[in-house]
């Protein structure tokens, strides 16, 4: 973050070099010393006073909000989602598995969902290709791809996905021939989709750790394929 | 639900910004998104409120955004997220707007009363 974060990695104060940095980088020459701290964003005290409230009214803990927080800024990723296809690519059993139940063959790995919600998952095929989204919100299968990117949010990817699939998926840079049929997923409170992507040509050597390497979080979207090679920076 | 028309799909469209192939770039633009999250998740673990009654809550904020007219490129998300989670919040009495306000304006009130480099902590709780 910045200098004045010395030794500070908790959550609060990553926040408030967040902070710091925004208004820099918003209103350039407002940041002169000061004596006192740089007022946070209207949203952002709202919700230190909704936390505050809470918290001390007993109705949520506040470690448990920071191991939340946690988990979604730095532990869960694509990377979840990326094992689990992986292991479908490298063993039917659990790839039917996966198809059958979605739920219980994460599970497996020790994910979970949060709100009971299941999953489902839908694979590419030669003549099929799956798209997820929500309509309604932004339900997303986050225990396996982190929360959702800004654009999968936006009205613009809700509403026209499912009108015009192909059109979408084309500007996101993705072409899929008039051959193979488009299906579109929506989401809801009581389902989640993931893409169980195709596994590309010239894998057959790698291990399942480096097939999990290939498979990004738009492959699992369904906005992307998965390339058998990994390009620039590898981790 | 209703789906907005098609000028307004095009011109949402010009803001959805290109998907960089590679990137899997900050979920969150800001720290207080990835709180206002975690509370929303939160809650209703704890059962203050039903997963689905917070995705109605989420979805209809949405909607009166899209009805006003706003472009959403999804950057403003977290700000409807916050809106709907104050909204159903108090409707479940777990707090009130009046409460909040006051919170808001104590942490102002700390943050100015605080000198830089030192954690900034509320003073008296407000009642």
């Amino acid at each position: 973050m910045d200098e004045s974060d010395a030794g500070s990695v908790d959550r609060r104060g990553f926040i408030k070099g967040a902070a710091a940095g925004a208004l820099a980088a918003g209103s350039p020459g407002v940041l002169h010393a000061q004596d006192h701290q740089d007022m946070p964003s209207d949203p952002a005290l709202r919700v230190k006073a909704l936390e505050s409230v809470l918290v001390e009214k007993g109705l949520v803990e506040s470690a448990a909000l920071d191991v939340l927080v946690d988990t979604f800024e730095n532990r869960v990723g694509p990377r979840n989602g990326a094992q689990v296809v992986a292991r479908a690519w490298v063993d039917p059993a659990y790839k039917q598995r996966l198809l059958d139940d979605g739920t219980a063959a994460m599970a497996e790995f020790g994910f979970s969902g949060w709100q009971g919600e299941k999953l489902t998952v839908v694979e590419n095929t030669p003549t099929v290709h799956n798209v997820i989204v929500c309509t309604l919100c932004s339900c997303y299968p986050w225990p396996l791809l982190g929360l959702a990117p800004t654009w999968y949010k936006s009205d613009a990817y809700r509403a026209r996905t499912v009108v015009d699939p192909r059109g979408v998926l084309r500007e996101l840079g993705l072409q899929v021939s008039d051959e193979i049929e488009v299906r579109v997923w929506d989401s809801n409170a009581a389902s989640r989709y993931l893409v169980l992507p195709e596994r590309p040509e010239g894998t057959d050597s790698l291990s399942e750790e480096q097939l999990a390497a290939l498979v990004s979080r738009d492959a699992m979207i369904g906005v992307a394929k998965v390339e058998s090679t990994v390009d620039g920076d590898a981790p | 639900m209703s789906l907005p028309d098609d000028e307004r799909v095009a011109q949402d469209l010009d803001s959805l910004p290109r998907l960089p192939r590679d990137d899997n770039g900050p979920v969150f633009a800001e720290p207080w998104q990835a709180q206002a999250f975690a509370l929303a998740v939160r809650l209703s673990e704890q059962g203050h409120f039903t997963w689905t009654e917070w995705t109605e809550a989420l979805g209809a904020q949405l909607r009166t955004a899209a009805a006003r007219g706003e472009p959403d490129d999804g950057s403003r998300y977290y700000e409807h997220w916050l809106a709907a989670l104050e909204g159903l919040v108090t409707e479940k009495k777990l707090t009130d707007m009046t409460k909040l306000d006051e919170r808001k304006a104590a942490w102002i009130e700390a943050y100015q009363a605080t000198p830089h480099g030192q954690p900034v902590k509320l003073g008296q709780p407000s009642s």
